[in-house]
């Protein structure tokens, strides 16, 4: 049960963990909250030389807002200030509700929002909405830093776009479109601490009734999180009507690929693709009109 | 290599040098001998070993010692400092029976500290979202739910009180 021996290291500045980094190499593990990686290193599943712990870089940590650009989540912003920051809060509550409605108090008080991402669980709560909303992440090495789009971030089950010498800094999400909305939606067997069984994101814009723009993400029901492009593609230059949504989220759960296992079997997660991208849209539709 | 760290538990200061592979659980129940913290799944599921770290509710089988360098650690001890006069969240979870064999007790307890740290008229759902990290095999929740509620009236009462005197 105890964790197995390694090194520490807690360094202050971003340029010094691209240094421990590019040194250690592969035998090295960065942390950020540690509720992932220190329960894989406990049942043995990783077992490094050398932890770089990132929680002192104070610049990795912080969340800000500008109405004219949009929000920029510090990597190792913690869930549980991402669940109550209040412009995630007024403008990006899809966002919010996926920071609050997974895990439990305590892993949101010490996981952070880029060490979900960099886990790369198909299931990660916080990537179905942040796709949705057209978030781009920041990686930096000692040689540069690059923008990568969260559409093109994820590779498979535990695999990222991200180089072995890259540390997420950052995610920026761009401020929503004038009369949009966007919502999150998930089940599971349990509640929250439960890991969802199907997720779903979703964004649209609507001008005189008819949907402009329209971004729908999928979680759980792929190797990796995934847009419904063809069920987009159908909304979009659509009148909104019961009938298209209906339609809309029957595509949906048709592009999805999901697979059987403890948590729902496949027959299941389809359905509720259908009904969580009905509802995603519903509540999207919701905010868009109000706004 | 051992790292020197200095941080305070219960208010008290302490100065270690500890393996950087220890968890916080490890160090406060085997170094501190600080026991009233538990051990149950070292995953993070359970909340058994859920202790307040800068006043934040956290699990200390994930949290690393060597991390807690110059922070501020609140373990079960810390709630009943005297030993003999208990906190209202102790005093509610005995009178509604909210306690059985006592060994999710302290993490239940410390997780019902960081919500009425937040709120002292926590609604039901509140409660219950607030416990959502912490298992409990014997009670079935009702009681610990009403204890903690209990432990709110009480607590608001005693603000009360204060802010009159």
């Amino acid at each position: 049960m105890r964790l197995p021996k390694f090194e520490y290291f807690e360094p202050e500045t971003l340029e010094e963990a691209l240094r421990l980094l590019a040194e250690w190499r592969e035998r090295v593990c960065v942390l950020a909250g540690g509720t992932d990686v220190l329960v894989k290193m406990r049942n043995g599943r990783l077992k490094p030389g050398a932890v770089i712990a990132l929680e002192r870089i104070s610049s990795l940590n912080g969340i800000g807002f500008d109405l004219r650009k949009g929000l920029t989540i510090g990597a190792g912003a913690k869930l549980s200030d991402v669940t109550s920051h209040p412009d995630i809060l007024r403008y990006y509550p899809a966002i919010a509700r996926a920071a609050r409605v997974m895990a439990n108090v305590q892993v949101r008080n010490m996981g952070t929002i880029g060490g979900n991402l960099c886990n790369a669980a198909p299931s990660a709560e916080n990537a179905p909405p942040l796709m949705a909303l057209g978030a781009v992440v920041t990686a930096a090495s000692l040689e540069e830093e690059r923008r990568i789009t969260l559409d093109d971030f994820f590779r498979g089950p535990g695999l990222t776009a991200m180089k072995p010498e890259e540390i997420m800094t950052s995610i920026f999400v761009p401020t929503p479109p004038a009369n949009s909305g966007a919502s999150y939606q998930r089940i599971s067997a349990r509640c929250g601490v439960d890991i969802a069984a199907v997720s779903v994101g979703a964004m649209i814009m609507i001008e005189d009734t008819v949907c402009r723009e329209v971004r729908i993400a999928l979680g759980a029901v792929a190797p990796v999180p995934m847009r419904a492009l063809s069920a987009e593609a159908f909304l979009k230059e659509k009148v909104w009507s019961e009938e298209f949504l209906r339609e809309a989220a029957r595509i949906s759960a048709d592009e999805s690929r999901p697979i059987s296992d403890v948590r729902a079997s496949l027959e299941f997660r389809k359905q509720m693709v259908a009904v969580m991208t009905q509802r995603a849209l519903e509540e999207a539709y919701g905010r868009a009109i109000k706004r | 290599m051992k790292h020197h760290i200095n941080f305070k538990v219960n208010g008290d200061d302490y100065s270690l040098a500890v393996d950087p592979w220890r968890t916080l659980n490890e160090v406060i129940r085997e170094d501190l001998n600080l026991t009233g913290t538990k051990l149950g799944c070292g995953t993070g599921d359970c909340g058994a070993c859920t202790v307040l770290l800068d006043g934040r509710s956290v699990s200390s089988c994930l949290t690393l010692a060597v991390s807690v360098n110059g922070k501020s650690v609140m373990t079960v001890e810390g709630l009943a400092p005297s030993g003999e006069e208990l906190h209202p969240i102790q005093e509610a979870l005995i009178q509604t029976g909210g306690i059985q064999c006592g060994f999710c007790t302290a993490g239940m307890e410390m997780s019902a500290l960081n919500l009425l740290n937040q709120t002292l008229s926590p609604s039901e759902t509140e409660i219950k979202s607030a416990l959502s990290g912490n298992l409990c095999r014997c009670t079935g929740y009702n009681q610990i739910v009403e204890a903690i509620s209990m432990a709110a009236d009480k607590m608001r009462d005693n603000a009360a009180e204060k802010e009159e005197q």
